[in-house]
C-alpha cells in the first residue's frame, strides 16, 4: 500500500484513525499535520486554569453553560444536572458569565482546599 | 457543493487570442471547479474571461467567487481546495505580495492550486509591465514555479501543471508566470484541444474523492493548520516539502513527455528546453517571453557563422540543477539573462545566482556572465539580444570585457540620455 493509499484510507475511516503523535519518524508522516478530534488531543488543558467554575445549588438545569462552553467540557448527567470536566476546563469563565441564574461561581484555584 | 460538470464542450480549434485569454481557456479545459477572482493589472482579463465562461454556462457547476482582495482570493481557493476541488486564480505584482501570507498557507497545506501570474514590476515606483521579480520574490514559499515563452505555452503549461501538482506523491501548488502585457495583452494563434482529449490527459476530479492528506467533510472532522511545538514534527514536515520538490522534477519530465505524445507539442524535458545547443561555444540561459525572441537571435547569428545556442529555463522551482550542470558542460561561456532582480545577491539576478550555485563544485563547466535586461517592461529588441550574443562571443574569443558591467553583472540597455 502506498503512502497515498494509506492516508486516503485513514482519512475516510473514523475507525482506522491513528492516535495523535504515534509516528516514529518523517517517513511515516503524512504530507501535512492534521489533528483528529479525540479527547485530549491538545493535552490536559485543565492545567491552564486559574479560576475554577463551581456550579451552586441555584442551578435550574437550563443548559446555557453547556451550550456556551467553547471546549465542550460540560456534560449533562442522567438526572439533568451538569458536570464540568476539570481535566480539560481552562477556566475561561464564559459559563459563569452566561448563566442566567448566576449559579456558577469562579473560584481561584489556590483558594480551593481540596486542590 | 460542486455540481456535475458533464457539459463542458471544447472542439479542437485555433483562435487568435491574448495570453490572458489563453490562461482562461486553459482553466476551462482543465475543468476547474472553483475560481477565486480579484482584478489586478495585467491579469484582470483572465478572471474577466472566466466570468464570461461561467455566466454563459460554458463551465457548468463551476463556482466563481468574487472577493475583496488577493489575500482573500488565496484564502478562498485554499478553502475550496481543502474540500478536494480543482482550483484556479490569477494575480500579479502587488497582488502576490499582498497574498504572501496565504501563499505560504497553501504550500504548507500541500494543496495543488494552480495560479497564473501576468508578471509585472514591483512598486515603488509603480510599474505594471513585464518583470519577473513579483513571482520570483515568492521563491521560498513552497510553490512550484514556471515561465511561459509563448501564448500556446500558457495554455499547455496550465494543463500540464494540474497533472504534476495533483499527483499524490507531490501535492504542491504552482505559479505559472508570463510577462505582463508582452504575452498577456498581445494576440497570437493558440490551439485549443478537444475536451475529451484533455479529459484523457487530465482526468476530471471525481466529486467525492478529495486529496489523500486532507479532506474537509463534516462527517469526518479533522483539524489542520495545527500548532506544532519545537519538539514535534515541524522540522520534518518542512523537510518533506523540500523532498516533494525534488521528486517533482521527474514528474514534470514525465508529464512533458506524455503531453508531447498526446498533443504533439514539445517543451524540452519539461524543466529546460535546449535550442541549437549542438556544436556550440557560447550559450545563454533565458526565461519567459524574451526566450522566444532569443531563438530568432540565435538563428540569425548561426547564419552569420557564430556557434551560439540557447537554453530556455522553464522551471524556476524545482530548479533543474542536474540539467543545468549538463548543458553547462557543452559550452565555454554562458550568459544568464534575468528579467528580474535579487538585490544584494551575488549577481543581482535571481536566476544567474541559481545557475552559479548549481555549477559550484562541478569541474569543466562554463564560465558565467550574469546579464540583467528589460526590467519594468523596458523593451528588449532583437538587435539588442543579437548584440548580447555577439558580446558573449567576443568575451570568449578575445577576453574583451563589455561596458556597463557593474559589480560583475552586465546591466544591458541602461539609458544614456543626451
Amino acid at each position: 500500500m502506498t503512502d497515498s493509499d494509506k492516508w486516503k484510507k485513514i482519512n475516510k475511516s473514523v475507525k482506522e484513525r491513528p492516535k495523535v503523535q504515534e509516528y516514529k519518524n518523517w517517513k511515516e508522516l503524512p504530507p501535512i499535520p492534521i489533528s483528529l478530534p479525540i479527547e485530549g488531543s491538545m493535552g490536559t488543558t485543565g492545567d491552564w486554569r486559574t479560576f475554577r467554575p463551581i456550579i451552586s445549588d441555584g442551578c435550574n438545569q437550563c443548559g446555557m453553560c453547556w451550550m456556551y462552553c467553547p471546549e465542550g467540557v460540560i456534560t449533562r448527567m442522567e438526572d439533568g444536572s451538569f458536570k464540568i470536566d476539570l481535566k480539560y476546563c481552562k477556566g475561561c469563565g464564559i459559563c459563569a458569565k452566561e448563566c442566567p441564574s448566576n449559579s456558577i461561581e469562579m473560584v481561584r484555584e489556590s483558594e480551593i482546599k481540596d486542590g | 457543493m460542486v455540481e456535475s460538470q458533464e457539459d463542458f464542450v471544447q472542439k479542437k480549434e485555433t483562435i487568435i487570442m491574448k495570453g490572458n485569454v489563453a490562461a482562461a481557456y486553459a482553466a476551462k479545459s482543465a475543468r476547474v471547479q472553483v475560481i477565486g477572482a480579484y482584478p489586478i493589472t495585467p491579469q484582470t482579463t483572465v478572471v474577466e474571461k472566466l466570468s464570461e465562461f461561467v455566466d454563459n454556462g460554458d463551465m457548468p457547476g463551476t463556482q466563481y467567487i468574487k472577493v475583496e482582495s488577493e489575500h482573500s482570493v488565496f484564502a478562498a481557493v485554499i478553502g475550496a481546495s481543502k474540500v478536494g476541488t480543482r482550483t484556479f486564480t490569477a494575480t500579479a505584482g502587488q497582488g502576490i505580495f499582498y497574498a504572501h501570507e496565504m501563499i505560504h498557507w497553501a504550500a504548507g497545506s500541500r494543496l495543488p492550486i494552480v495560479v497564473s501570474i501576468a508578471s509585472r514590476g514591483a512598486a515603488p515606483p509603480w510599474n505594471i509591465w513585464a518583470d519577473f521579480t513579483d513571482v520570483i520574490s515568492q521563491r521560498d514559499t513552497g510553490w512550484l514555479s514556471s515561465f511561459c515563452a509563448t501564448h500556446q505555452e500558457i495554455y499547455d503549461e496550465i494543463l500540464m501543471s494540474y497533472k504534476v501538482c495533483e499527483d499524490h506523491d507531490i501535492l504542491l501548488p504552482k505559479f505559472i508566470a508570463y510577462g505582463g502585457f508582452i504575452l498577456s495583452h498581445t494576440s497570437k494563434p493558440v490551439i485549443l484541444e478537444e475536451q475529451h482529449l484533455v479529459d484523457k490527459f487530465l482526468p476530471p476530479l471525481p466529486s467525492e474523492e478529495g486529496w489523500p492528506h486532507i479532506w474537509m467533510d463534516p462527517k469526518r472532522p479533522m483539524m489542520f493548520g495545527n500548532l506544532i511545538m519545537p519538539s514535534g514534527f515541524y522540522y520534518e514536515f518542512r523537510m518533506k516539502l523540500h523532498d516533494a520538490f525534488i521528486r517533482a522534477k521527474e514528474k514534470i519530465k514525465s508529464v512533458a513527455k506524455e503531453f508531447e505524445s498526446t498533443f504533439g507539442r514539445n517543451y524540452g524535458n519539461g524543466l529546460i528546453q535546449e535550442y541549437k545547443m549542438n556544436d556550440v561555444e557560447v550559450g545563454v540561459i533565458i526565461y519567459g517571453d524574451l526566450a522566444l525572441q532569443m531563438e530568432q537571435a540565435v538563428d540569425d547569428l548561426r547564419e552569420e557563422g557564430y556557434k551560439v545556442g540557447m537554453i530556455k529555463l522553464r522551471h524556476f522551482r524545482p530548479f533543474p540543477t542536474e540539467d543545468i550542470v549538463e548543458v553547462a558542460k557543452k559550452v565555454k561561456l554562458l550568459g544568464v539573462i534575468d528579467r528580474a532582480t535579487a538585490f544584494g545577491s551575488q549577481t543581482g539576478g535571481p536566476v544567474s545566482c541559481e545557475v552559479k550555485s548549481a555549477l559550484h563544485n562541478t569541474q569543466g563547466t562554463a564560465n558565467i556572465l550574469p546579464i540583467i535586461n528589460g526590467l519594468g517592461g523596458r523593451e528588449v529588441t532583437l538587435d539588442q539580444q543579437k548584440n548580447q550574443l555577439k558580446m558573449l562571443v567576443k568575451l570568449y574569443e578575445t577576453g574583451e570585457i563589455p561596458k556597463d558591467i557593474i559589480h560583475g553583472t552586465l546591466w544591458d540597455g541602461l539609458l544614456e540620455v543626451e
